[in-house]
């Protein structure tokens, strides 16, 4: 990176994270009574216990902000390194069967062994979402012309409507059990506990860690798998933590918001026209960025229909379905 | 055994799951020398080079990399030891030139030594060999295929390995364009003192250009040695199926191919005929 290039990096991640926390505190003001972004700043920064709109903040309107803007960055770095390591512009969690396998695991999990206990909600997750994934690399596998971006996308599309099917039918049978669960199926972060982000928060910060240590390595493996043998790194080993990355970032997203449709696939492709393909500018960026538009797309959410509220997983797959169209045209 | 080569292969088999496309063979590459490998579709020139490369793990035998087995070092050393270019590598989209050849510093860097004066300095005199510091910051994919070909070039010379191995550098160039990289190849090795190996679809660029040809036909090697030694029609004609007069290049004395189709009368038939 030049010089040039690099304080052009700084002042744009600067300027991104004071987007995201301006979006952060406009969605921590914006709700059925709107609080003022000075009285949301003080209750963040200077709370005092008596104040009705302090309480508001802290313990009803902050956790959801916290839970977009983490999800939003999860997904959309599993969406980027997802792209770097394949090499396929439309690789994300949400078509290639990681989040479908994701959301399946937590239904069966509830629905099958009544996991009450919030802890087992990432690891279920994470191990469907790393069934959804091998699943559909198989079945684009045995394809003739195998895994090419075409067959997975297609692959994704029939073992997503599968689960779905079987999700289906198991709320439709038990709807006791799921009432609280038809909304999250949807993608939403309305009436998520904060036990239950406290338990995916290690699943976050280990996937996006792992993300930032392999982003050089990820740059060399989208220039080919052999070019990047040929600069010494062990793709092997790249590949499997990337997609650990991956599964863990998807896991804790989908424990906290249930499927968020297109988060992963829009974000990099906008990041990549600002800062290029250096997956060291496209990880932090995929973050930022990532967390910012689901605070945002949350925002609207709540306000577009108000006082009633859309899922977060309708708007952001309203606003991908056309960037996807898009990408298939431009890409395939 | 005790060599000069810093890349032998001995016994060495490489393959696929039921495949085998590199059959037993034993060759020594000769230091600060342009060797060509040099053979019809499919006779395992490219899975050698890999093989070299340590990309494609051997079957049976195995290759030494300066006088150690090539296994015995560590992934990231070999890369600063010997640089590879795959055939038709494609850049991300949005890549600038700068940035391509400086991914040559990869196996020189560490996740906290990502980037030091030096790194820069030997990225700047790869751009200026292969004439592209006035492109610096433009988008790979906006060049030509010639200029995109000397991009990757920089990026494995940047790389800094005393031995390069290059799978058809020249595939989809014009001629001026290819015999311009030829020149910049062989500039290469004999001003910096560097070993190269190349895959070459192209005979007589081989023979123009090459210090040495090994032959390849179905995963042996036929013939090896300089360009006089090795093309001639007896040969050609066992390893490429082809029909074909040699004559020497009048100004540089090295070998020519000319193919000949099946039904060609030589002229001197044809006069012979006439009389």
């Amino acid at each position: 990176m030049s010089a040039k290039r690099t304080i052009f990096a700084a002042t744009g991640f600067w300027l991104c994270l004071g987007g995201v926390v301006l979006a952060f505190l406009w969605h921590i003001s914006v709700g059925a009574k709107a609080i003022p972004l000075g009285i949301v700043w003080q209750a963040i920064t200077a709370p005092q216990d008596g104040v009705f709109d302090h309480v508001v903040v802290r313990d009803l309107r902050m956790p959801r902000a916290i839970f977009a803007i983490s999800v939003g960055a999860a997904l959309s770095v599993a969406g980027a390194l997802m792209q770097g390591v394949t090499r396929n512009p439309l690789a994300e969690p949400g078509i290639l069967g990681l989040m479908a396998g994701a959301t399946f695991a937590v239904i069966i999990g509830i629905g099958w062994f009544g996991l009450a206990g919030t802890a087992y909600v990432p690891l279920f997750a994470a191990i469907g979402a790393l069934i959804g994934a091998v699943l559909v690399w198989t079945i684009a596998s045995a394809a003739p012309g195998g895994a090419t971006p075409l067959t997975l996308i297609l692959s994704g599309a029939a073992v997503g409507g599968f689960l779905y099917a079987i999700e289906s039918a198991a709320i439709l049978l038990n709807e006791d059990t799921f009432r609280n669960f038809r909304v999250w199926l949807s993608g939403s972060l309305a009436r998520r506990d904060m036990a239950t982000y406290l338990w995916a928060l290690p699943w976050f910060i280990a996937g996006l860690i792992a993300a930032l240590v392999i982003a050089r390595q990820v740059t060399a493996l989208a220039m080919g798998e052999e070019t990047a043998a040929g600069l010494g790194v062990d793709t092997f080993r790249i590949k499997v933590i990337a997609l650990g990355a991956v599964v863990v970032l998807t896991a804790a997203a989908v424990s906290v918001a249930g499927p968020l449709g297109f988060v992963g696939l829009v974000i990099p492709h906008v990041v990549r026209l600002f800062v290029g393909s250096d997956y060291r500018l496209i990880v932090p960026f995929s973050a930022i960025v990532g967390a910012g538009y689901v605070t945002l797309v949350d925002i609207a959410a709540r306000v577009v229909l108000a006082p009633v509220e859309i899922s977060t997983g309708i708007v952001t797959t309203m606003l991908g379905a056309p960037m996807f169209i898009w990408l298939v045209r431009a890409k395939l | 055994m005790t060599t000069n080569s810093p890349l032998t292969a001995s016994g060495l088999s490489v393959g696929y799951s039921d495949a085998t496309i590199v059959k037993n063979i034993d060759l020594e590459i000769a230091a600060g020398q342009i060797t060509a490998l040099v053979g019809p579709n499919g006779c395992g020139k490219s899975t050698l080079l890999k093989a070299f490369a340590r990309i494609l793990k051997p079957k049976t035998g195995h290759v030494t990399l300066q006088g150690k087995p090539i296994t015995s070092y560590p992934t990231r050393e070999v890369a600063t030891r010997l640089a590879i270019l795959p055939q038709g590598p494609v850049a991300p989209e949005g890549l600038t030139v700068t940035e391509l050849v400086a991914q040559g510093r990869f196996p020189h860097q560490t996740l906290f030594r990502q980037w030091s004066p030096g790194d820069r300095e030997v990225v700047e005199r790869a751009m200026d060999m292969t004439d592209l510091t006035e492109f610096a910051d433009r988008p790979v994919h906006s060049l030509s295929g010639g200029q995109r070909q000397r991009c990757w070039l920089a990026m494995v010379l940047a790389q800094d390995t005393p031995l390069l191995l290059l799978d058809e550098p020249t595939t989809f160039l014009d001629l001026k364009v290819q015999v311009d990289l030829m020149a910049l190849l062989s500039r290469i090795v004999h001003e910096d003192g560097r070993t190269m190996v190349l895959v070459l679809h192209e005979l007589n660029l081989a023979a123009a250009f090459a210090d040495r040809i090994v032959m390849m036909r179905e995963g042996e090697i036929v013939a090896e040695g300089t360009g006089a030694e090795v093309i001639c029609p007896d040969q050609l004609r066992a390893v490429f199926d082809l029909r074909s007069d040699v004559i020497a290049d009048p100004e540089t004395g090295r070998p020519v191919c000319l193919p000949r189709t099946p039904d060609h009368v030589p002229m001197r038939a044809l006069a012979a005929a006439a009389e």
